[in-house]
């Protein structure tokens, strides 16, 4: 808990790097009228998948800082090496890149929805899935991200790790804007989201905490 | 000696280097045989005594080169996968490199199976590619494999490299049976599995039995070439050991 209060300390004393995801997340959604069509029913087609895609580059290019300060000032070791189980610690870590990052992103995806001529129901669904989804994709990115700390060019190399495992659910969740959208039940994608993000913060910590590990044994 | 303790000394003489080195070395010839022949039954078969198939012609004959490199797509991984566990709870140095050398055999397969399928897509669905639910997933499994491969490369230490890229194969792991089973939840393009019903398969047993034979093959082709590639490894790993020394001196 007090490493939580500590990360969101540490993340509001800069606040230019919270807002940048998000407003990545703004510039790429506006950038597919531009490119694509501004003719409504386009973008109402387009919509979901356009925000879920943005959302989810956005999240991964907000995670690539994660462990980075504290790999480099040893920090990560210091806490791997505390009385208290990692898993926990890491958690808490992960759960205050969310709150900074993830959070505003969802706050800020109704207007991106008004934007695209999305409806209001459509919307309601979209924040939903969103809530859902983006803290299984800050989990599962983190997995990627303690992997590759210790990386020069990790970037790259993230994305390649990472993208894959985020297809489940960016499936689900534009499926499911796009079910409500024709008028479907989309309950099932919301269960399936919620299924894999109980899957991502039950074993997740656990695997970057081991992860972790792995990559501080090679500074 | 009890079977159960048995069955765990073979384990651990399995684990030893220098006796899977030794037995992977005289096994070698006998795969290389068989999987020549299996490859000669399937081709020969499969190419001119299955009949054509009365909706896709010949064209459904490439089907003894997809659909065998598709099941060992999968097949490889949780190979690899389970390989990595084993390296990451025992510490046997063997299971990395078997799954170090199986990773660039998977990412061929999978890359062969979505080229055969994309050959054969052409003239049957008249397109190349179709954003169809097994499609799609053996593409990422395709990249799923060139993470690992990718993160594999970037770390040099080779322990930590298999310790990472171990931890990467569980979680890909994990992730196969939902991609896997997407193919159920979206009722796509792609014909339904006719083989995997074995108790009544809906193909023709002059067609099936090339196929089996093929895959066969397939299997034992994978796993000759992980053979091969395991013992150049362990070679380079072991090279300051007592058994690498004398096997090189006795030459």
């Amino acid at each position: 808990m007090a490493m939580l209060i500590r990360d969101l300390r540490i993340a509001f004393r800069q606040r230019a790097e919270i807002m940048l995801p998000v407003i990545f997340f703004v510039v790429v959604v506006s950038l597919f009228p531009l490119a694509i069509s501004p003719d409504p029913a386009v973008l109402k087609t387009i919509g979901p998948g356009v925000i879920w895609v943005a959302a989810l580059l956005s999240v991964l290019m907000s995670l690539q800082n994660l462990f980075r300060s504290d790999f480099d000032d040893g920090a990560i070791e210091q806490i791997l090496l505390s009385p208290y189980p990692g898993a926990l610690l890491v958690l808490a870590r992960v759960l205050a890149q969310w709150c900074v990052t993830g959070l505003p992103l969802i706050l800020i995806s109704p207007l991106l929805g008004l934007l695209l001529h999305l409806d209001f129901h459509i919307i309601k669904v979209l924040f939903v899935s969103l809530l859902l989804g983006v803290p299984y994709l800050s989990m599962v990115g983190a997995i990627g991200v303690a992997l590759t700390v210790g990386l020069r060019q990790a970037g790259a190399l993230l994305s390649l790790l990472v993208l894959p495992l985020y297809v489940p659910v960016l499936i689900f969740g534009s499926n499911a804007v796009v079910s409500a959208a024709k008028d479907m039940s989309y309950n099932g994608q919301l269960l399936w989201l919620s299924a894999l993000l109980v899957i991502a913060t039950t074993l997740g910590p656990f695997v970057i905490s081991s992860a972790l590990k792995v990559s501080c044994s090679y500074r | 000696m009890s079977k159960v303790d048995k069955l765990w000394l073979w384990f651990h003489r399995m684990a030893s280097p220098a006796y899977f080195y030794n037995i992977a070395g005289r096994l070698l010839p006998w795969i290389a045989v068989a999987t020549i022949i299996l490859m000669l039954v399937g081709s020969v078969g499969g190419l001119v005594y299955a009949p054509a198939d009365y909706q896709q012609g010949d064209g459904f004959r490439i089907i003894y080169v997809h659909v065998p490199s598709a099941w060992m797509s999968m097949f490889v991984y949780m190979v690899m996968a389970v390989n990595s566990a084993i390296f990451l709870i025992w510490h046997i140095k063997l299971s990395d490199i078997v799954a170090r050398s199986s990773a660039v055999i998977g990412a061929s397969f999978t890359f062969l199976a979505l080229v055969t399928g994309s050959i054969w897509g052409k003239p049957m669905w008249g397109t190349w590619w179709i954003w169809d639910a097994r499609l799609t997933s053996e593409l990422i499994l395709l990249f799923l494999y060139l993470g690992y491969i990718g993160l594999r490369s970037a770390i040099d230490d080779r322990r930590v490299a298999g310790r990472a890229a171990g931890i990467l194969a569980l979680v890909g792991a994990i992730n196969i049976p939902i991609i896997h089973y997407s193919v159920v939840w979206w009722n796509t393009l792609h014909q339904p599995a006719s083989v995997s019903k074995l108790d009544n398969p809906s193909i023709e047993l002059s067609m099936l039995i090339p196929l089996l034979s093929m895959a066969l093959a397939f299997k034992l082709f994978y796993l000759f070439i992980v053979l091969v590639n395991s013992r150049s490894e362990l070679l380079e790993q072991e090279k300051r050991s007592q058994w690498v020394k004398e096997l090189v001196t006795s030459q």
